[in-house]
């Protein structure tokens, strides 16, 4: 992995990020990619969407019990 | 208290939540009938602080890891896709997405929404077997992922390429089918 991340690899230093502790080197690059790249960081922020989304899965209670 | 009718009243909404996770019918029934049984047995512990759904889901979840276990004992992962090795699909040669995220507006509106549940199974139901396993292990049941790799039967490095495959999927899934429905994409 070079000093500047493609979009593929900084997308999967960001999943990895939900999961694990990323590496100084690690983060100092993905801070990088982000301070230049829009479709990374709506990518950051919309997986985080998903967690929250996930924990609120099912969602709203169905009255009908469907 | 709550009795065994109020609860059977839940079994398909139950039922729909383990197949979900667990992707095999027999599977999922058992899951459903033991958290039934679970509940009958200590609905006078039920204290109604949450609702009798959500009180069932949290026994559910527990059931559903169990039957988890089991299944990835019997059914080893085989697809290449299950792999994460058509994560190309999703970038071009030079690295850069194919089809770049596009902006959601107010996403946390959609979790006021039913509808935006029943997008958001459609397209966990869409992912491959295995892969909808690793990623709802991890963000439903909420386990961690060396707990995951090991139920799974998989490598650490073949966890996280599952858990970003699921994502990158879901992500443009939910894009599609709810946020920017329609929307042309550009690069």
């Amino acid at each position: 992995m070079a000093f500047r991340l493609t979009c593929k690899e900084a997308s999967r230093l960001i999943s990895d990020g939900m999961d694990r502790h990323l590496s100084v080197l690690e983060r100092t690059k993905l801070r990088l990619h982000l301070s230049i790249c829009d479709a990374c960081t709506r990518f950051t922020s919309q997986v985080a969407f998903l967690r929250r989304a996930l924990k609120a899965y099912p969602g709203p209670d169905d009255p009908e019990g469907r | 208290m709550v009795d065994a009718l109020e609860l059977d009243r839940h079994r398909p909404y139950l039922l729909r939540f383990a197949l979900l996770q667990l992707r095999d019918r027999g599977a999922a029934e058992d899951a459903v009938q033991e958290t039934l049984l679970a509940a009958i047995q200590g609905a006078s512990r039920f204290a109604g602080q949450s609702s009798v759904r959500t009180w069932l889901v949290g026994i559910l979840k527990h059931k559903i890891v169990d039957g988890l276990r089991k299944t990835s004992r019997e059914q080893p992962i085989e697809s290449l896709e299950d792999r994460g090795e058509d994560l190309e699909s999703f970038f071009a040669d030079d690295g850069h997405f194919t089809e770049a995220p596009g902006e959601w507006a107010s996403p946390e509106r959609s979790l006021e929404e039913r509808g935006f549940f029943e997008a958001l199974e459609r397209c966990l139901q869409s992912l491959p077997r295995n892969t909808a396993r690793a990623f709802t292990m991890r963000e439903i049941l909420g386990l961690e992922t060396d707990e995951i790799c090991k139920e799974l039967r998989i490598s650490t490095s073949n966890c996280w390429v599952m858990l970003h495959r699921a994502r990158m999927s879901l992500r443009a899934c939910l894009e599609r089918s709810w946020f920017l429905p329609g929307s042309g994409k550009a690069g």
